[in-house]
């Protein structure tokens, strides 16, 4: 039995490099791994492959002609630790359409085996929001049915965490894709753990690591290198054979319960990332506050 | 037997009872009994809606509207279906606009050219598929005047700057480019393609020239025939008719057009624009008017009552020359109308007609019948507007049925409580209707006949008509509600 999780997270957050080196954990461990990048960015691999960027899927379809005429061991590239890595690949941004190239290519990896029953897990690296159906892809039926987000404290990465539970709702109610906890990739904000611990638990899930920050991170990716491999003695390699550890062991799956706005600016508020919010200044330009101030 | 108002509305809420009640609710705001004294329909009928799901419409999509009413026809440009295959492939010749010329040296409109998108079109983007396929085009057919882009549902989907195309290649190439926004999934008929087209006609083709001295010397009987579509050589029996009373057609759009004529209207100025399809080109006939001061009128050339009705109303704008000419046309042609008259009206006389057409017919043919002696006891639109109900209130007896977007359901239940002698309408209808024993003729490609306008039309269409009712093998067949007591099947279906 394959397990297929899905990472997703506001932009930025570290969801590639999070999810390649727990990856690199797991591989350590003796599993088998896929690795499939869901973002036009192709950046998904690079760490277990030392490559600038791989070959995708969509590029070499159209150099190809269509997609029928491309053969998986031409996309499939294998890496670190027996690692299979794909990306879907798509455009540039700003032409086309980045979630067709991901239907496509997900549907591609269906029907050339891709999903080999040897493999242990396929983890889906997903660009940054939901923007659409394509981007929904991996977790729709019979694809990702653990859902891992990752967040720091950061008040916008929490916002887009919280969205990104709802996105997931919609699946859960009619499918069996669950959420499957919190990881905190830490950018060392005041009180980061017991605010995403907090914010987990209201959302009915659990944090499942708090990945600590650690420079050894960098000094592995400008290597194109996961920190296990890199460094495989470094505490923050600990850090991730952990998380990997918890996850082969993770039974804790929920069908999330989203936060509404003012239940999250109150957690905010709680942890004092937020202010209490004054009704009175809505509105009000500088000009007027002064004439205010002055009367 | 025609029925009054009341026995309409009665048979209405009989055929409506068969709906679920939401959808019931919603259909009979598209059904009514014809009040000839209305000025407006907006208070008694609801056009232009959303089909419902689950009944079977008849109406097409945008693409449809622009790319195979307005742009389709005409013949010296080259018309891009730009994405997948199917809609380009499906809709080539799918209608009869007859055309004069060349294949390849100075018509275009028969070929089928299309970006055939694949996926990875859909992935990258089509932008730089459609430049390959302008230059392409320009290098197989030299002589292309022009270029249309006729957007398909992926090409809205996926944001592909057409436009920016379409200007980059106009200047590299030097001709005419157009890009038409009529992806099918806009709008809730073909009538939104329409109107796109004619936004398109004004933004990318009429304005080219502004500012110019005409190419040739303008005249006081300077006409241009918009909204003709020159089925089955429509257009040609009509313009001739214009030309035999004196006018010079300028240009005629779009069947059996040329871009050539399009874009010299607005410098040559014509003294008229005369409008043949209301719905369909009514918007660039008012952008004429507001910006180039051309005034327009509408007229219908079916049938020797309405025809002569036009050519005294198009008289009226010109001088006394063109009126004794119209005048003398009528006359001469009023033998040849009275021996058609004469042979068709006893064979067809009494019979009873029910119509479904498109945007215009359903109202512009009535005349025609009627010099045959016929009655239309029923009619309606497609993807008529409120406007074009309007106009056909006064053209349509007291207490006859309307039904907008009918459903097949209706339309069936309809013929089967009218039992009409000839229904009128499309490829969609005829079998339906056929398999019922009912006599049809389509009215969308004439059945392969035409022309029907004009004098030289109108004797076709009444041999047309003969043929179809007068038809022998329908006397061998039993329609169903000879073999049932009449209602039956609603009873049962209730």
């Amino acid at each position: 039995m394959i397990r297929q999780c899905a990472i997703y997270g506001k932009g930025g957050i570290g969801k590639s490099t999070t999810t390649q080196n727990l990856v690199a954990g797991l591989a350590a461990e003796g599993k088998k791994v896929m690795i499939v990048g869901c973002d036009p960015k192709a950046d998904s691999t690079r760490l277990i492959l030392h490559a600038k960027a791989q070959n995708t899927i969509m590029q070499m379809a159209a150099d190809a002609g269509t997609v029928e005429d491309l053969e998986l061991d031409e996309v499939l590239k294998v890496g670190y630790g027996g690692v299979r890595c794909v990306e879907s690949g798509g455009p540039e941004p700003g032409v086309g359409c980045a979630g067709r190239g991901v239907i496509t290519a997900i549907n591609f990896l269906e029907e050339e085996g891709a999903y080999d029953e040897e493999l242990d897990f396929v983890f889906y690296d997903v660009l940054g929001d939901v923007v659409c159906g394509g981007f929904a892809m991996p977790i729709r039926e019979n694809k990702a049915q653990e859902i891992y987000i990752v967040v720091s404290g950061e008040m916008m990465a929490m916002y887009a965490a919280n969205n990104i539970a709802k996105g997931i709702c919609k699946y859960a109610t009619s499918g069996k894709v669950r959420l499957a906890g919190l990881i905190c990739n830490s950018r060392k904000t005041d009180k980061e753990a017991e605010l995403i611990q907090a914010l987990a638990e209201k959302m009915g899930t659990q944090m499942i690591h708090f990945v600590p920050r650690d420079n050894v991170v960098q000094r592995a990716e400008i290597r194109r290198m996961t920190v296990i491999e890199y460094d495989p003695t470094a505490k923050q390699a600990d850090e991730y054979r952990e998380l990997a550890r918890k996850i082969v062991e993770n039974k804790h799956m929920v069908i999330p319960k989203p936060l509404t706005m003012d239940e999250l600016e109150e957690l905010l508020m709680e942890f004092g990332i937020l202010d209490e919010e004054d009704e009175a200044i809505v509105g009000k330009t500088a000009e007027a506050e002064a004439a205010l101030a002055a009367a | 037997m025609t029925m009054n108002r009341q026995e309409t509305e009665q048979l209405i809420q009989e055929v409506l009872e068969v709906y679920p009640d939401a959808t019931g609710k919603q259909r009979a705001k598209h059904l009514m009994a014809n009040d000839p004294t209305l000025e407006k329909s907006n208070k008694c009928l609801v056009t232009n809606k959303k089909a419902l799901p689950g009944v079977m419409t008849a109406r097409g999509c945008a693409y449809a509207g622009s790319k195979g009413v307005v742009w389709g026809p005409i013949k010296d440009m080259v018309n891009i279906s730009h994405g997948p295959v199917g809609c380009g492939q499906l809709s080539r010749g799918g209608r009869r606009n007859y055309v004069t010329g060349y294949s390849g040296i100075n018509v275009f409109a028969e070929m089928n050219f299309t970006s055939d998108f694949q996926e990875k079109d859909v992935v990258f983007g089509g932008d730089k598929k459609l430049a390959t396929i302008i230059d392409e085009i320009n290098t197989l057919f030299p002589l292309v005047k022009g270029i249309s882009i006729q957007s398909e549902c992926p090409v809205g989907l996926i944001g592909d700057d057409i436009e920016a195309v379409a200007k980059q290649k106009a200047k590299e190439i030097g001709k005419t480019i157009v890009p038409a926004r009529c992806e099918g999934f806009r709008g809730v008929s073909q009538s939104l393609g329409h109107h796109v087209a004619n936004d398109t006609l004004r933004d990318w083709v009429l304005s080219n020239r502004d500012g110019q001295e005409p190419t040739i010397e303008s005249t006081p009987y300077d006409v241009v025939l918009t909204g003709d579509y020159n089925v089955g050589g429509d257009a040609w029996a009509s313009r001739v008719l214009m030309e035999s009373i004196g006018l010079r057609v300028i240009g005629q759009w779009s069947g059996d057009g040329t871009l050539s004529e399009l874009e010299l209207i607005p410098s040559l100025k014509p003294k008229l624009n005369l409008l043949h399809c209301y719905r369909s080109m009514n918007y660039i006939s008012r952008h004429m008017e507001e910006k180039y001061g051309i005034p327009w009128l509408e007229y219908n050339f079916f049938g020797p009552t309405q025809i002569a009705k036009s050519l005294r109303a198009i008289a009226a704008r010109f001088d006394e020359t063109i009126q004794a000419n119209v005048e003398r046309v009528i006359a001469e042609n009023q033998a040849e109308m009275d021996a058609i008259i004469a042979k068709f009206r006893p064979r067809l006389e009494g019979k009873r007609v029910m119509l479904f057409v498109g945007g215009l017919r359903p109202r512009h043919v009535i005349g025609a019948y009627e010099d045959l002696g016929m009655e239309i006891i029923g009619t309606g639109y497609e993807f008529a507007h409120n406007d074009d109900y309007d106009r056909t209130f006064k053209e349509l007896q007291d207490g006859a049925l309307i039904y907008d977007d009918a459903t097949s359901f209706e339309l069936e239940a309809f013929a089967e409580r009218l039992k009409p002698d000839l229904i009128g309408s499309g490829i969609k209808e005829k079998f339906v209707f056929h398999k019922m024993g009912i006599p049809f003729r389509q009215l969308h490609s004439w059945d392969y006949s035409g022309p029907y306008h004009g004098y030289d039309g109108f004797a076709i269409f009444a041999r047309d008509m003969d043929m179809a009712i007068n038809n022998p093998c329908w006397k061998k067949m039993t329609p169903p509600w000879k073999q049932k007591a009449v209602g039956a099947d609603l009873a049962e279906a209730a």
